[in-house]
């Protein structure tokens, strides 16, 4: 167990170099990939091509965005408080990817092997909401500070169903370890979370909670990285674009940049609590390490994509709706989830 | 949810100030260039006054020095996503002046165009309301079929928005040998897109919940103020000149007036002038199908009556039609020359936007987004 690089140079700093490197590697090309699968996805959707023209059916496009991103002023408003300003994109980025840290790709690579990775996921990805906050106060323009009201409301709202989420999988597991947490998913997809975990058989009658677990989960990570339906803080036709309008060149891509990297966290931790993370579905059969990272990457990429098929389907929901939602259904449902789940891990 | 709120603050405990915002003129959602003054409590709205003039180009003064053929085009700019229901009133006024009767076989083209239009100005309202609530794809399957009504428009006219395609007495061109197919091509395909967009925006349970009971417009509200076509039919008042006072050859048709029924929430909501809108297009298709069984086959010299130099004889004259946005109606005075001496419209979103801010007190600034989309202006036609 453990970490690869950690068996390969010893326990050095070259080697906490590589590691804190390694998933950047994995986020830079993960995001050039997600954009392109935005503006594809968004064009099969809606009946059309989508970019053709950049490299071979348009694949060079992101690359293409990301170089017209650099190119372009960067714009800082009249009496808008330029630190905070300024800082605002980093923070938002440096809570999104220190997420990353916590997150297990493979049994053989997870940068640091936290006994309590959920806990700091949980709380180091709601670090976002700073960033958003203080971008939107210090751009000094009325439509940044609605959105910026908007995602703080949104995102207490949508934390505290998250977080029993993640309370009822965390006694289910009896760690708050990632690594421990897929471990007991191991063998075949039917131990995994979503089935009910790797209790006997008779936990089929608690399957329907774990199910429900999943989808509020499912619906609160769209919440939380401000997805449709629930772009409201950034809801274009209302305020603009939220906390960000006034950004633009690369602060602007940095937010871009930070919400696709959540996106991902978020399409990860679901993976982790729910369909058994890094495991094959096939037991033993197709579980090296190597392709253990395929697993997983597939497996979140394909929550990317649902993310990416709901935002061109759906409408936007308004503000007290969400609150509705959240507070008078998912949260009550939620709970009842939770005493079930607690129920079948003292029972099995 | 969604109910009008009331704002009782006591300014005394806290020190507080409501935010005045400047929505607009470059504002995604207020169709053009639309300023609206807004006054916030939270995310409630409390006040909007209205700016309007910012695409003003003195289209009454204008018209006073211009001979009637010219007059047509500048019509065509009032209402720029129906051009061709724009030409209508004034051509039609002019032709009453004059003395014309034209032949029965223009009058079904006109017809046909004219349904043609409302349904292309219905599909883009449509669509941007539904892109107003964030769902960005019917936008693109309606804009998509319209297209092919654009198209058809062209190879009649030669223009693709504007057409000064109903002359004086008759048509600028005789209508393309393809003409019936195309008009059944794309009713068929309107229908189809229709019921994917219902699926896919109009039956959705989260726009539902979006429109319904936001923006109420009582009946008799709508009518003090002077509303009219969608508008005013949301709030159940079957008002629709093509049936009350039928111009042209309206008499002939079989089809429903569309009134909203408050089916999802209460009478004269945004989810009813929307419903109705959707509805309208189908009874557009049914007359346009009416029109085309019915229309006389024999070739028609479409400019046999249109006279060489337009000289109205002293007199005046109000000519209105229904318009997919409502009543619009135009006054002329001609003093026996070339130009007419006073023109005044009576311009259908200038006057359904006034009550834009009787019915937008005391919701949120997303539903503000809606209700304006809900009244569907444009703004060429409220600046003139």
């Amino acid at each position: 167990m453990g970490n690869f690089v950690y068996d390969l140079l010893g326990n050095n700093l070259l080697a906490y170099i590589v590691v804190a490197i390694v998933p950047l590697l994995w986020v830079l090309p993960y995001a050039l990939i997600a954009i392109l699968g935005e503006l594809k996805i968004a064009s099969w959707v809606q009946d059309r091509l989508g970019p053709m023209r950049t490299g071979w059916k348009g694949v060079l496009q992101p690359l293409a965005e990301v170089i017209k991103l650099l190119q372009k002023e960067d714009i800082t408003p009249a009496n808008a408080n330029k630190p905070l300003f300024n800082l605002a994109p980093f923070i938002m980025f440096t809570g999104a990817y220190a997420t990353y840290a916590a997150i297990p790709f493979s049994s053989k690579f997870i940068a640091a092997d936290l006994n309590i990775g959920l806990y700091y996921i949980f709380s180091i990805s709601a670090f976002a909401i700073i960033g958003i906050v203080m971008g939107g106060w210090a751009s000094n323009n009325k439509y940044s500070v609605l959105g910026a009201l908007r995602a703080v409301s949104q995102m207490i709202s949508y934390e505290i169903p998250i977080a029993v989420t993640l309370l009822a999988i965390a006694a289910y597991s009896g760690s708050l370890d990632m690594q421990e947490i897929i471990r007991q998913q191991g063998g075949g997809f039917w131990n995994w979370n979503l089935f009910g975990g790797n209790a006997p058989y008779w936990k089929i009658i608690f399957i329907p909670f774990f199910v429900g677990l999943f989808v509020i989960y499912f619906v609160g990570s769209l919440a939380e990285t401000n997805r449709v339906p629930f772009d409201i803080p950034e809801g274009e036709s209302e305020i603009i674009a939220g906390y960000h309008t006034e950004y633009s060149g690369m602060k602007f891509a940095m937010f871009f940049f930070a919400e696709y990297a959540s996106m991902f966290t978020v399409s990860a931790i679901i993976t982790i609590l729910f369909l058994g993370g890094w495991q094959s579905p096939f037991g033993d059969f197709l579980n090296h390490p190597l392709l253990q990272v395929f697993w997983f990457i597939a497996k979140a990429m394909s929550f990317i994509f649902i993310q990416i098929w709901l935002r061109w389907t759906l409408p936007r929901l308004r503000v007290d709706q969400l609150m509705h939602i959240s507070w008078k259904v998912m949260l009550p449902i939620s709970l009842v989830c939770f005493f079930a789940v607690a129920i079948l891990a003292m029972l099995k | 949810m969604g109910q009008r709120k009331t704002i009782e603050i006591d300014y005394g405990a806290v020190d507080t100030d409501r935010m005045r915002l400047n929505m607009g003129p470059q504002h995604p959602s207020t169709h053009g260039v639309l300023r609206l003054e807004v006054e916030l409590e939270g995310e409630i709205v409390t006040e909007v006054v209205p700016h309007i003039g910012y695409l003003h180009r003195c289209f009454e003064k204008t018209c006073e020095f211009m001979t009637y053929p010219q007059v047509i085009p500048y019509v065509d700019r009032l209402d720029y996503i129906s051009s061709m229901n724009n030409e209508w009133p004034f051509v039609m006024g002019v032709e009453k002046l004059l003395g014309i009767q034209i032949p029965e076989k223009i009058e079904y083209i006109r017809v046909i165009l004219a349904e043609l239009n409302r349904i292309a100005n219905h599909q883009i309202a449509v669509a941007t309301f539904g892109m107003d609530s964030g769902a960005f794809t019917p936008f693109l399957y309606l804009f998509r079929d319209r297209e092919m009504i654009l198209d058809l428009f062209e190879k009649c006219s030669g223009g693709r928005l504007l057409y000064n395609y109903f002359w004086v007495g008759g048509l600028q061109h005789d209508i393309p040998p393809t003409f019936k197919e195309d008009c059944l091509a794309i009713i068929k395909k309107v229908r189809e897109t229709n019921a994917e967009v219902n699926n896919l925006l109009i039956k959705n349970k989260i726009f539902i919940e979006r429109i319904t009971n936001i923006g109420i417009l009582p009946a008799d509200v709508a009518i003090n103020f002077g509303c009219s076509g969608p508008v005013l039919r949301g709030s159940g008042v079957p008002y629709d000149l093509r049936k009350d006072e039928p111009y042209s050859i309206y008499d002939r048709f079989d089809f429903n007036v569309i009134v909203g029924e408050g089916a999802m929430g209460t009478l004269g909501d945004c989810w009813d002038r929307n419903i109705v809108r959707v509805n309208e297009m189908e009874e557009s298709c049914k007359i346009i199908e009416q029109a085309i069984a019915q229309m006389p086959d024999e070739a028609v010299d479409v400019r046999a009556l249109v006279p060489k130099r337009v000289k109205t004889p002293k007199g005046e004259i109000y000519c209105k039609t229904e318009n997919p946005k409502g009543e619009l109606g135009f006054y002329i005075v001609s003093d026996g020359s070339t130009q007419p001496y006073r023109m005044r419209t009576r311009a259908t979103s200038f006057i359904n936007l006034s009550v834009l801010p009787e019915i937008s007190k005391g919701y949120m600034i997303s539903d503000l987004i809606m209700i304006l989309g809900s009244i569907d202006i444009v703004l060429g036609e409220v600046d003139r």
